[in-house]
């Protein structure tokens, strides 16, 4: 393979269907395979060295399938100003590589300079709003395009939270035009962590601003009086009730750009490949089941 | 920017970074409870997710020293060296200096010179891309090439070390088992490099060090020479400029 010094590439679109999370283990089964799946999608800070292998490879892919960039780093949550250094490498990689969308986290993981290297929760109150709303028009106006923030999956809450997600979520969406990607993996371990119906979240959540749906895998943990403690891992499987809950929500909104995300303990390129078909699936009979409308039509 | 909101920052991560502090009061767990349990889910997260970090990264080091030892050597270092960006690719470059003065490590002399190596491995597979001089271009520099400055791949660096570390990195990598047999007794000093796709570790003849250090340093190639020479006295520096050519690691001269 060529060195990638240079390339630009047209206009990708990301389909309706299912991507998976690129991993350096599968580059050579997508380069050499050229598998049948309609997306992937980077973490941008993966793809923030100066060159070598991974960007030689990326440039690859993206010659021949759309790609989505999702930051982890960004820190949009945090009570700080956000490092315009990290935005400026943000901006430079979605100009290489002309991602279809660009997603980011409700979440803080930068404090004092240190890098937590964690996706940390913020309480839900006016402040707290004002302060993503703002950073999201940073990132927007900087990066000159749409944004959509990812609900978290969180272990703790703060008794001094004033809105519920949905709604703040909800707000964000309406005072920055930003759209939303709903990981309904975060949304099951929320609910099971929390208390709370996962159906109930879903149909208060402003799905019609949804333009992304993320799928993962997450461990069972105890906690201190043995009920069940869900982590949000992305090592496994996507469980079968998040499955379930993924059709429902298909169900609403009709076809949905859906990635796997399996971020440790990788598996082969064959099962990753597996479980977006999956989605595919799912995805294929919503559209089967919405159908007979069109058919009257003609 | 807020007050309280970095306030509130500031405890939470103190909190997270202390495994003894207290979790902050300003968090509750299921129905209002103690948020202890699932706080420690945070903490770990922290923590395990930069281990493994350089865990992915030193698989040689894991090995020489085993998973467990490695894991607690690579918590302390965390504790001591938290990243400053969320860019990890970079974290982890003065790991080996933390290493060379873990007293705990003390029993594996040559340890922070395989982890250096390792480092020195993973910088060069995310370092810049850049096209190596060729043969041709650089006998076309003719006589002026001594007076010039000879530039480097973005990718290279040096590993000197007392000991043989190539070869005990070479023998730690490969999956048998088999005993080393008889190790240099010398130490060796690597050039490590990606002229392309593929990073290269090379094993420098005598004196070779020294001279690239020197070259590095922007001395011209004479006076690299004799630096070389002065600390070796069987530098050859005919096989040596060969050795550099063939290896991709020279990409101009000025």
């Amino acid at each position: 393979m060529a060195m990638a010094l240079s390339a630009t590439f047209g206009k990708s679109p990301i389909p309706q269907t299912s991507g998976v999370g690129l991993k350096p283990e599968h580059y050579r089964d997508i380069l050499d395979g050229a598998p049948d799946i309609g997306w992937f999608e980077i973490h941008a800070e993966n793809y923030m060295g100066a060159g070598g292998p991974p960007h030689a490879y990326l440039t690859a892919i993206r010659e021949r399938y759309p790609i989505s960039l999702h930051g982890v780093g960004l820190s949009i949550g945090g009570a700080g100003p956000l490092d315009t250094d990290h935005l400026a490498r943000l901006k430079g990689l979605a100009d290489r590589y002309q991602p279809a969308l660009f997603s980011e986290h409700l979440a803080w993981s930068s404090h004092d300079e240190v890098y937590l290297n964690d996706l940390l929760p913020l309480p839900y109150t006016d402040e707290t709003l004002a302060r993503v709303c703002e950073h999201i028009d940073e990132v927007q106006s900087t990066m000159k395009r749409q944004m959509l923030l990812e609900n978290p999956s969180t272990y703790v809450v703060y008794p001094e939270t004033t809105m519920r997600e949905v709604d703040f979520l909800r707000e964000v969406v309406r005072r920055t035009g930003c759209g939303l990607l709903l990981d309904v993996n975060n949304v099951f371990v929320q609910a099971a962590n929390h208390v709370f119906g996962a159906t109930e979240y879903l149909e208060d959540f402003p799905l019609e601003h949804v333009g992304e749906v993320h799928l993962g895998g997450h461990a069972e943990d105890a906690d201190e009086d043995g009920s069940l403690l869900l982590i949000d891992d992305h090592g496994r499987e996507v469980a079968d009730p998040v499955w379930t809950l993924y059709e429902r929500t298909l169900a609403h909104t009709g076809a949905l750009p859906t990635l796997i995300e399996w971020d440790n303990d990788v598996p082969s390129w064959s099962v990753l490949f597996a479980e977006a078909k999956r989605a595919d699936r799912l995805i294929a009979l919503t559209a089967k089941s919405t159908a007979p409308e069109f058919a009257v039509a003609t | 920017m807020s007050a309280d909101g970095l306030q509130r920052e500031e405890a939470f991560a103190q909190a997270l970074l202390d495994a003894r502090a207290a979790v902050p009061t300003a968090l509750a767990g299921r129905d209002g409870r103690s948020a202890d349990r699932r706080f420690a889910v945070y903490r770990n997260n922290v923590y395990v997710s930069l281990i493994n970090l350089l865990a992915g990264r030193l698989p040689a080091t894991v090995k020489l020293v085993g998973e467990e030892f490695f894991r607690a050597m690579a918590r302390e270092y965390v504790e001591q060296t938290l990243p400053r960006s969320a860019v990890l690719l970079q974290y982890g470059g003065d790991f080996a200096d933390f290493v060379d003065a873990f007293p705990p490590a003390s029993s594996v002399p040559y340890l922070a010179a395989v982890a250096r190596l390792e480092m020195a491995w993973h910088r060069a597979y995310h370092a810049a891309d850049a096209e190596p001089l060729t043969q041709e271009a650089f006998v076309a520099l003719g006589p002026r090439v001594e007076e010039l400055v000879l530039s480097f791949h973005p990718s290279a660096s040096l590993v000197r070390s007392p000991y043989p570390v190539i070869t005990i990195w070479e023998h730690t990598m490969r999956d048998d088992d088999d005993e080393p047999g008889q190790l240099p007794a010398d130490g060796e000093d690597a050039l490590v490099l990606r002229p392309a796709l593929e990073v290269a570790v090379r094993r420098l003849p005598p004196g070779g060090a020294a001279f690239i250090e020197a070259l590095m340093a922007g001395a011209t190639m004479p006076a690299a020479a004799a630096a070389a020479l002065e600390q070796t006295p069987e530098f050859d520096l005919s096989a040596n400029l060969a050795g550099l050519m063939r290896s991709g690691a020279l990409v101009g001269a000025h």
